[in-house]
This record gives structure tokens, sequence and C-alpha cells, in this order.
């Protein structure tokens, strides 16, 4: 510790902190532009010019270091002088175009040159002008602005790990760009956004709709992915305009992914459900709550009465909240139905009774930091969770080692320690090489490079994610996957893509398990059966069953045997409308309490940011009164909280939970045809995502093209277009060839509409050429 | 005021490093640590542009980013960084003159005027024929025998009308 003296007050700093920041923590704020605590300093924008004692001339205080007995003035005429001599330097090129600029109300610069800049300019030559660079649909670029901060430019290098942008040119012909001008790529993009101090870097879908003192700032957790990122929805009459980070360290520290960030467009989108709406004769209607409930609650009773309570099933998104997820399973176990699902993507349910509690991490994202080695297996991390994905690269710049095995080279943002590209079905195989050579057996080089990591390494970490999830193999993949964790003292991290899978499980919302993991009286269908042996009754909450399914020809015919379908939805479907008969319009989690479990089982509480449209209800209070209706009991809740205090309650008596032992799952094989590997565009994961316009215009949106190694083109006879699945579920779809995919795969885009009718994008697939 | 904007000659030139090049920044990236690679971006860079005719377009911008493992921009950042590398196409000789305060008081007026009224060109600027391009520059360290100019490797001193007719025809 170093004892220095700020403004006359004597202050204890750690040893190599910067001025700026011990002055900081005394409660004396410097200004600044370039300095931002999670970057490199650059020194660059001079603000923070401090007086100190013996030196000859004013020191940026973002980049220099206490040392013991150091005397510190911020505020002295000296400081002053230099401080406000800065600002006139940043103001000469400056366009002071503020009553025109988004930044107006919320921008450093603005809020700083009314402390420091003068109230006159000396300067009467020309200004520079500066040409703007496209960077794409999210970041709107007024570079003239610029005041060369450099804080974008290091966020992308240091932060989203692609070095995308840069400062070309010198002196006064330095220009923040992006090489030849072209679209920024990262799934973290939109915090440049956020990091810029004046109006150079603005949101570009935020344009021009409001100024910032006009909004109203919510809270809120976003549900796009299991990390459950503390958000601001800003807000104004009734609509959210803009989403931005919550600052909470423990979980996306200040950051957000463009999906968060740029999902909430998908909020008011043309297809929203405003008014319930009841199937009759002549086709579908609108109606009252008051008509709709009592008739959702009949169809249910007369299912139940007529045909059993077994004929009736629920299938839940994997993004509802942890209320609508307990009272969901409460009301079909009361109705006497085992068969509650959400895992409406995962391809495999073999192993289902050993899995954990619920899905995750089990520990804190922040603890991926320290770790130091992961090992990803059918894990599209940086796109499937991309703020645990910076974590991890954080480790990786520590020195841990990062390892892959996938169906597909991805590429990534910091360098893998050894990598093997494998179909799907071997995946497992491939994880059981692995533990072989950790149990010191022969191995291949990169199984033996992989054991050899992890054998070394304090707490190795595999990493499950979302394309193992959605293949067949899943129970082989998880069980070897625990083989090799047990081999080298490491553990498994399963992360399904739902935003709060993690909440579904613990809920109850899956077949097999009661509340907490609680003992299953009778364990149901999981989503595979009820494809096999259909229901005569299903209750949907939150599914678009057209992209919501990995399997969604296998859907269609599920809502087409039904006899009577509740659906409770956010967004408007042909398939809702085709077999439905009562739906019933759905809250947003953006417009209704709820909370969310995250990988860290972390629960977080939110509550609506507005008010849904028209006559949406948050799915928590539909369900109460379905249950109150069909005189059920315990349903009588009068807040979302009283839910989730239930539901905690019901956690506490549960007590420890022990899985069954992972079952002994044989290596799958290799299918003896074309194997499908199902991709799923991180911007096409739910309802919301998918609506969201700025997202699907970004890079990362999905492509209508399979992927193919040239090796497999070759076979295929290099067609151009593919026909895709058999007969009526086939689709005909461009052929790309790729050499990062695994050689016998073809990767298939899912949950869009030109892949709406096929079947399960796993195992075998039929691929031919296409006219 | 002054607008950046594309430089439409970017895209002529060479697109690609040829063996002697490469085999001269592979010389180069031996000097730095194994993992440290990019030092080498200023030669590359020179090298580069010597292979290409004195000048850098954008194909081999992503050339040498490309071999060095950096991204396009980072090396773009250096290219429009320093003065001595060329963005756009340059003559077979490149007269940089020297207009900074002790060749400014010794006369170099007279040397870009002359210049200027022998080649019938301006500062910036390249002969029609593509044989030379003049070139302001800083102090390039010979103040004691200002005025000065450098062509290619060369420094030429104490400059008159007469000398720099001598010198330039002797030039192909």
């Amino acid at each position: 510790m170093a004892t220095i003296e700020i403004n006359g007050k004597v202050v204890e700093a750690r040893d190599g902190a910067m001025l700026i920041e011990a002055a900081a923590e005394a409660g004396f704020a410097i200004p600044h532009f370039c300095y931002h605590r999670k970057l490199t300093i650059a020194a660059s924008c001079r603000m923070c010019l401090v007086e100190v004692e013996k030196a000859p001339k004013p020191l940026p205080a973002c980049a220099t270091p206490v040392s013991d007995g150091m005397k510190v003035q911020t505020r002295s005429p000296k400081a002053l002088a230099a401080q406000k001599a800065v600002m006139e330097f940043l103001l000469i090129n400056h366009p002071l175009d503020c009553p025109i600029c988004d930044q107006g109300g919320e921008c450093d610069l603005q809020e700083l040159a009314v402390g420091y800049g003068g109230d006159v300019t000396r300067f009467a030559e020309g200004k520079r002008v500066v040409g703007d660079p496209d960077l794409g649909p999210l970041i709107a670029t007024e570079m003239t602005r610029c005041i060369h901060c450099t804080r974008c430019v290091r966020f992308i290098a240091e932060i989203a790990g692609t070095r995308e942008l840069g400062a070309p040119g010198r002196g006064e012909h330095m220009h923040i760009t992006s090489w030849l001008g072209g679209q920024v790529g990262s799934e973290l993009s939109g915090n440049v956004i956020d990091l810029c101090p004046v109006g150079a870097l603005t949101s570009k879908p935020f344009r021009f709709r409001a100024r910032a003192w006009e909004l109203n700032a919510r809270p809120a957790v976003a549900m796009h992915d299991g990390l459950g990122a503390n958000l601001w929805f800003d807000t104004l009459r009734g609509q959210v305009l803009r989403a931005r980070p919550r600052d909470n360290e423990a979980v996306n520290e200040c950051w957000l992914s463009d999906r968060d960030r740029f999902a909430c467009a998908g909020l008011h989108s043309d297809d929203r459900l405003r008014q319930p709406l009841l199937r009759d004769r002549n086709g579908w209607r609108e109606a009252g709550w008051d008509e709709a409930l009592p008739r959702a609650a009949q169809l249910l009773r007369n299912i139940v009465d007529n045909r059993g309570g077994e004929q009736l099933a629920a299938l839940a998104a994997p993004s509802q909240s942890a209320e609508e997820y307990y009272l969901l399973q409460k009301l079909l176990r009361a109705l006497g139905s085992p068969h509650i699902e959400h895992r409406l993507r995962q391809g495999c349910f073999t192993a289902q009774e050993a899995m954990p509690l619920m899905p995750g991490l089990g520990m804190a994202p922040e603890a991926l930091q320290a770790g130091d080695a992961f090992l990803m297996v059918g894990c599209h991390l940086r796109k499937e969770q991309p703020l645990l994905n910076h974590r991890v690269r954080q480790a990786v710049l520590n020195g841990a080692a990062a390892m892959a095995i996938n169906p597909v080279v991805w590429p990534s943002n910091y360098p893998l320690a050894a990598e093997q590209t494998v179909a799907p079905s071997r995946l497992a195989g491939a994880l059981a090489e692995v533990a072989q050579a950790l149990a010191g057996g022969e191995a291949g080089g990169e199984a033996a490079a992989m054991a050899e990591r992890l054998r070394d390494a304090e707490q190795p970490l595999i990493l499950v994610g979302a394309v193992a999830q959605m293949g067949e193999y899943l129970g082989a993949i998880l069980a070897q996957a625990m083989q090799v964790a047990e081999a080298c003292g490491g553990r498994v991290a399963f992360l399904p893509e739902g935003g709060n899978s993690a909440a579904a499980w613990l809920a109850g919302a899956v077949p097999h398990r009661g509340v907490a993991g609680s003992h299953a009286p009778t364990v149901g269908k999981h989503l595979r059966q009820l494809y096999a042996e259909p229901v005569a009754g299903l209750l949907l909450l939150g599914i678009e069953p057209e992209r919501d399914s990995l399997d969604p020809a296998a859907m269609a015919r599920l809502l087409e045997a039904a006899e009577g379908v509740v659906a409770l939805a956010a967004y408007d479907s042909p398939l809702l409308r085709e077999h439905a008969d009562v739906i019933l319009p759905l809250a947003t989690w953006a417009e209704s309490a709820g909370t969310q479990i995250n990988h860290a089982g972390l629960w977080q509480s939110y509550r609506g940011a507005v008010a849904a449209p028209g006559e949406a209800r948050p799915g928590w209070k539909v369900l109460r009164v379905l249950g109150n209706l069909l005189d059920l009991d315990g349903f009588d809740f009068n807040a979302a909280d009283e839910v989730l205090a239930e539901l905690r309650a019901a956690v506490d008596r549960q007590g420890a939970f022990a899985p069954t032992p992972w079952p002994a799952v044989a290596l799958p094989d290799a299918p003896a045809s074309v194997e499908a590997v199902a991709a799923l565009s991180p911007y096409s994961v739910d309802a919301m995502v998918r609506r969201s316009p700025p997202l699907q215009a970004a890079s990362d949106a999905p492509q209508p093209c399979c992927r193919v190694h040239p090796a497999l083109a070759e076979r295929l006879g290099r067609p151009q277009r593919v026909r895709v699945g058999d007969g009526a579920a086939s689709a005909v779809l461009a052929l790309e060839i790729d050499e990062r995919v695994a050689d016998g795969c073809i990767v298939v885009p899912t949950a869009i509409a030109e892949t709406a009718l096929l079947g399960a994008l796993t195992g075998a697939i039929s691929v031919e050429q296409a006219a | 005021m002054m607008v950046q904007s594309r430089n439409p000659a970017a895209d002529q030139g060479m697109t690609e490093l040829s063996e002697q090049s490469l085999a001269e920044i592979d010389r180069w990236i031996a000097k730095y640590p194994v993992d440290q690679r990019q030092s080498a971006v200023m030669a590359a860079l020179r090298i580069a542009q010597e292979q290409n005719g004195g000048w850098l377009n954008r194909a081999l911008i992503e050339a040498v980013a490309d071999y060095l493992g950096m991204s396009p921009i980072e090396v773009e950042e250096v290219a429009t960084f320093y003065s001595m590398y060329e963005l756009k196409p340059v003559g077979r000789h490149k007269i940089c003159v020297c207009t900074n305060i002790s060749c400014l008081l010794r006369g170099s007026d007279e040397v870009v005027a002359h210049l200027e009224q022998r080649l019938g060109i301006r500062m910036g600027e390249t002969t029609a024929d593509g044989r030379f391009t003049l070139k302001e520059v800083e102090c390039l360290g010979a103040c004691v025998n200002a005025p000065m100019f450098q062509i290619g490797r060369d420094y030429h001193e104490n400059l008159t009308p007469e000398r720099i007719d001598a010198i330039l025809d002797r030039l192909d």
C-alpha cells in the first residue's frame, strides 16, 4: 500500500494503482475520456491531467502510478488550467452539433465541456471532416465527432478479441475505422456504443428515437442465453426503445452481448398477439379473457375427464420464467399428467435420470476467468454464450488452455491449445479417447495433447454446449464427458441453449422429476416419446412450434394429432393457427415479473419494464386463473413473488439432490450416410430475437444455406443446390463448400422458415443434388 | 476542410508478396522472438513497397497482415502512420525535398520552385511519364549542407538550380 495525499486528504492506495483509481476511491472525480477501468490505458485524451508535487508538468492521472508520499492536486489552478486547455483542443475539431446528436444528454464531452469548456472558441480555421464507415446494422457512425480516445479500438481488440477496428492515419489525419470500412462482426460489438464518450458511435436501431432525458430506465434480466445478463430497458410511452448493460461484476460486468442488447427490437413486432383468439366453426375470432379462459379450462377439463390426465401434455419454451414453469408443472400434475417438457431442442434423453439438478456451470462466471483448462465439446461457446466466452478468453490470455472437439472449426477469438473436428456421432468417441489417454492408454496426437493439458490443470472444465444438446448423441457425450472429468479431477458444465433452462429443471418442468429434483411418482413422456405417441390434449407455453423445436415436422404432427390445443403465445404462428383451439396472448419476460436462474444457479428476479401490448397477460397470471377455473388447490397467488416464494420453499425443503449414477452409454455408430449438424444461429434462438430487425441484418443472422467439407461436396457432385431430408419433409437449399466442416457432415440451418418442415436435424440425413 | 476519401489507386498494382519478398521478410521475422512475428511489420511493409514499385496497395497490406498473423487494420495503422510508406503510385524517382527550418533558411523555396518548374508538376504529384514524384518531407538530418533532397537512397546536398539540373539529367 502507498500513502498519498490527494487535495490535502491522506489516502491509502494499492501499490501499482493509477492516480485516477486512487482518487476515485477517495471520492475525487477526475475528468477523463479515454480511461476505462476494464481497458488498457492509452492516456491519449489528456483530460485527466493533474498537478503532482515535484513534477515539472501536469501528469495524466490515468497513467501515473501512485507512489508513497505523492502529493496530488486535482483541482489546483495549474491542474484546472491544464484540463481546460485540453478541453479547448478537444473542441477544436468537434462539430458541436449536440442538437442533432443522439448522444446529447448522455455525452461525456458535453457534460465536461460545461465545466471545462470556454464560452467562445478561439479557433477560426476550418474544422476537419471525417467520412463515416458503415459498421453494420447495429452501430451508427458520425466520425467527425470522434475525439480519438480509442476506447472502441481497445474494446474490440482486448475484450471482443477481434481487432476489427483501428485508427489509421497520424495526427489530424487519424480516424477510427474498420478495414476498408467494413461491417464489424463481433458478437459483443454493441458495447462500443456505451464506451464511446461522444456521439461518434451510437446505436443504429435507437437512432433519433428519443432523447436520453425522456427515457425511463427499468432494470431487467436478459433471457437469451443462460447467463441472465443484467440490463436496463430504456422505455418511453410504454415502449422499450433500447437496452443497456446494468453493471454486475458477478454476471455480465459492464458488458452486454449484441443479442441481449438488440433483441428488444423484436418486442413490438407486428405479429405480437394482442387479444385472446378462439377457434369456432367460421375460423378464428377475437374474444375477451372472460370468454377465452373458461373455454381453455373447459377444453383441458374435457380431455382429462374423457381421455384421462395422462392424455394431456405441456410444452414450454426454454426461456420462460421460473414462476411460469412452476405453475405449469403444478397445473399439469394436479390434472394428473406427468408429461411436462421444455427441452424442445434436445435430441437425446437416454441419460436424463443422471442429469444434475439443473444444467449450468455450477460456479460463478467470474470463476471461469481463473480456470486453467477448458474442453469444449459440441459447443460454439463464442456465439452460444458470448459473455462466458469472454471469461474463458480472459483465462486463456492468462495462460489457460482452451480446447475444442466440434463438428465444425468455428473461428475462435483466442488460440486453441488442441482441436479435433469430428462428426457429431464421433464426439463421444473422441472424448473416450481423451479419457483413455488420461488413464494411460494409447491415444492419437490431439487426444493425447488434450489429456496432457487436462491432467496438468488444477480445475479442468468440460463444457458441453448446444451443438451437443441438439444431437441424438447427447447421452453418450455427457457420459464420456463425465469419464474424462473423473479421470482428470475436473467437472462437466452442460450449457443448453435456452435462456432459462436451469429454472425449468429446478421448477420441475421436466417429465421425470418434480420440483427441485424431487421424485416424480409417474415418469412422464419426454419429447421424443411424445412425438412417437402423441396425446389428446396440449398446453403450450411461449412456443413458436415451427421454429422452437429441433424437429419441426414431428412437432407439427404432434399438434395435428391433438384433439385440443391451448396455446399461451406472445407471437402469432401459422402452425398454432392451424392446430390450436384457444390462443391466449402472453406477455414476454420484458413485460412481466419473473425470475431467471442462471448458469451459476443465481436467482435473479425482475419486474416488467413495460405493459404487454393489448390484452396480453403474464403467463403466471394466466396459469393461476386456469388453475382456479379448473378448481385446483393451491392456485391463489396474488403476485409473482408469492409463486416464487412457494418454489423457493419447495427447493429449500428438498435439500441435497443426488442424481442416479451415469449409465454406461454405448459409443454410437456413425451413420452410413451423410450426418446432419443442426446450425442454430445465435439470432434464431427465441421468438423475440428472430423478430429483431437489426439482429436479422447482422452478420451472425441465419443464412439459408448448407455447408459441407470439400471432400463430401466432391462425392455429391459439387452441386450448387441440394435437397436435404425426405419427401414432404425436405428442403432445397444452396450448398456452400467449407473446409472447416468435418467430412461426412452437412451443416443445416435450423429455426428458419426454409427448414421449418424438416425432420430432426440429427443423425443420418438424405442429401441429393437439386435442380 | 479535409475529407478522408478512398484512394482510387488502392486496387491497382501487385496483389501478392513474391517469393523473394517473403524470404527477405523471413530474415526480419527471425530477428524477433518466435511469438512476435508482428514485430517485423515495418520491414515487411518496406519490402512489399519496394516489390511494388515504391508504393503499397490494399492487397499487399492484406498479404503482409496475413503473413504476420495480424489483422489488416493493424497493418494499415502502421502504413498510414509513417510518411515513408506510399499509398498511391509514385514515379520511378521519388524526390523528397526537405523544407524544414535549416533548408528553408538556406533557400529550399528556390529548390522547390525550380523542381516544380522543370518537371511541370506540384509538390505531391507525379509526372505524366511516371519518372518523377515530388514530395515535401521534414528534416532528413543533413542540415550542415542545406538545402538538400533525397532521391532513392542518395542524399544530394548544397543544392542550386544548376546542381539540380545536373542531378536530374543523370537519371533515366
